[in-house]
């Protein structure tokens, strides 16, 4: 039996970390608690900021600030109506566009349906069209798609004419091509969360459908769509986000007027193409209704995108 | 033993794409194929019309000079450049370490928990927020207060009103390539007795550098092309940048006011622009893609 020594046994006690690398260790970790922090203090902020400058407004005009469409800085009446209107109408048609375009691209790309190399390069090139800065696309919607569209649009009003969504003559910017620069800028999102989506759902699944004889399509429409469904919606929730808060390329296209107008070829407004354009300049009472429009902007997207985490937790089928 | 003779003609079992069932799944494969194509069409129409219509004006003097006057010829965009640049530089020094930091919290010391779940939720909203609120927020914290010297517009607000954009991107990014690195590379760490700190700092951080890097450089490319923040921050400016805490210029700014502008000097102009913003940011996003090839082969 070999009898250990002193030093030995000392060797193998436990050694208490010294003072420092106890504090630096609780030190970091209070830095990063900060720092994390600052994410909650920064939506507070925002939404202080935004709220506080918004509260002469709210007083002053309450409720039917949403209702009404005047806007006229010289006698400091402010309605909202046309710029939330054209907020909504203009994000959702691009989102009515979009959805099929974007689910489509992505549904081509992922099922197998041509060579993985051609699959591969059109997936890269939707992402790199979700990377060109969106003042680059409104510069080209400006000069390059709003007079390619004109003899379309033309056409469109003077066969469907007595349609309301299409009666009045296009004059160069409005809404349409809005939605239409609208559409390019949120396909790549819808495009890559259905993608992602759709490569989650289990092989299996595709497999067992295509046992039981279902041809590519059946299983696409009757499989593997449902089982993606839920990641698509929530991430079309976000597209719709990011289209109702989407502001530089809209506001060079969209015409920024005031005047209401049911005609989709007419020029609107969007609240952020409303901010863009005024709040520089605004002064007093316009500052408050600019900032109660942005607040309910704000919470606009707020709501959209809590949603769309809400319906991607709630209804996402979890496969092992 | 004879085999049960099939209760189908043989023949059935061969693709017939006369079948209906067998055109619709041709008629739905063209469909999509033809949405790809309206997909990626603008792409290439706008990388032509940059490529063309910027193009033609490269030449030393736009980078070299400063913007002529409204509906004067001539001149050049580097004092947008310079600002794109510099405000760039001041969000990403703000919001890499602060979203670099707030990762590792989510990520190493509260995974889980009401506090952590919380500051997820708020991460994807701040994530939301519209581009242009962001601006409206620095305007009234910073820029309406003359918090910095006295000073209203300056290139630091444009570049804080960035950092708020680029934050939600560097967290969510630095969260999850913290937690694709190997538990086992840090409980070693921690087993020869190093302390949290020195196990973060010099094994998992490093070890997720490439993800990292990789989401750090799209959310820069992504804020480089911001204009919105800028508008009412950032402001702009014809001279040459004067410091940190006056109105600067930037390329995104420059490329919407000359793009509005009823002169053709200047919207030729707004295209140059657009052609240097267009290849700096493809170029982020091909080395960011490069990156990524890089570390997994």
């Amino acid at each position: 039996m070999v009898i250990r020594s002193e030093s030995d046994q000392d060797q193998f006690t436990l050694r208490r970390r010294p003072w420092a690398e106890r504090s630096v260790d609780r030190g970091f970790k209070l830095l990063t608690i900060v720092l994390a922090s600052l994410v909650a203090v920064l939506l507070l902020g925002i939404f202080l900021t935004v709220f506080s400058g918004a509260r002469e407004a709210m007083a002053s005009f309450g409720l039917s600030f949403l209702v009404t469409s005047g806007w006229d800085p010289v006698n400091s009446q402010y309605g909202a109506f046309t710029a939330i209107y054209g907020t909504l109408v203009s994000s959702l048609l691009a989102l009515v566009i979009a959805v099929p375009l974007g689910v489509g691209t992505a549904i081509f790309i992922t099922e197998n349906l041509i060579p993985r190399n051609i699959r591969e390069v059109i997936g890269v090139m939707v992402e790199l069209l979700a990377a060109i800065p969106s003042v680059v696309l409104g510069l080209w919607a400006i000069f390059v798609m709003e007079p390619l569209l004109r003899p379309f649009l033309n056409f469109l009003h003077q066969s469907l004419g007595w349609f309301p969504l299409f009666s009045t003559a296009p004059k160069g910017p409005g809404m349409a091509p809005a939605i239409l620069i609208l559409v390019v800028m949120i396909l790549p999102i819808i495009t890559a969360i259905s993608r992602d989506a759709l490569n989650q759902v289990p092989q299996e699944l595709r497999q067992g459908a295509y046992g039981v004889g279902s041809t590519r399509w059946i299983a696409i429409f009757n499989v593997i769509l449902p089982a993606a469904l839920s990641s698509i919606i929530g991430g079309v929730m976000l597209a719709l986000g990011r289209a109702m808060g989407e502001t530089m390329a809209v506001t060079m296209i969209i015409g920024n007027s005031m005047n209401f107008s049911l005609s989709l070829l007419a020029p609107g407004n969007t609240i952020s193409a409303m901010l863009a354009n005024q709040f520089g300049e605004a002064d007093g009472i316009q500052v408050s209704a600019l900032l109660y429009a942005a607040l309910i902007l704000m919470l606009l997207t707020f709501a959209v995108n809590i949603l769309a985490q809400w319906i991607v937790r709630k209804f996402s089928l979890s496969y092992n | 033993m004879t085999l049960a003779k099939p209760a189908f003609p043989a023949r059935s079992l061969r693709f017939n794409p006369g079948l209906s069932r067998n055109r619709t799944d041709k008629l739905f494969t063209s469909i999509a194929g033809l949405f790809s194509l309206i997909a990626v069409l603008p792409l290439f129409l706008v990388l032509i019309y940059v490529l063309i219509q910027g193009g033609k004006l490269i030449s030393v003097s736009l980078f070299t000079q400063l913007p002529p006057a409204p509906g004067l010829e001539g001149g050049g965009i580097a004092n947008a450049i310079i600002g794109t640049f510099v405000v760039t530089l001041v969000a990403s020094l703000i919001a890499i370490p602060v979203g670099v930091g707030g990762g590792v919290y989510l990520a190493e010391y509260a995974s889980s928990g009401w506090f952590a779940q919380f500051i997820r939720v708020g991460n994807d909203i701040l994530a939301g927020v519209p581009s242009i609120i962001c601006g409206v927020f620095v305007y009234g914290a910073i820029v309406a207060t003359r918090l910095f010297f006295g000073q209203s517009y300056s290139a630091v607000a444009g570049g804080i009103a960035l950092a708020v954009l680029m934050l939600p991107t560097v967290i969510k990014t630095t969260d999850e390539a913290l937690k694709l690195v190997p538990q086992e590379l840090s409980w070693g760490a921690i087993g020869v007795g190093a302390s949290k700190f020195v196990t973060i700092t010099r094994i998992t951080l490093p070890s997720a550098f490439t993800p990292i890097a990789t989401g750090v450089v799209l959310a820069i490319a992504r804020a480089a092309g911001e204009t919105a923040p800028l508008i009412f921050t950032a402001l702009f400016s014809p001279f040459w940048p004067e410091g940190l805490f006056n109105p600067i210029a930037s390329m995104s700014v420059l490329i919407f006011n000359f793009a509005i502008m009823p002169y053709e000097a200047q919207n030729s102009l707004a295209w140059a622009t657009s052609f240097v913003l267009v290849m700096l940011i493809l170029g982020a996003n091909l080395l960011a893609r490069w990156i990524r090839r890089f570390a997994s082969s």
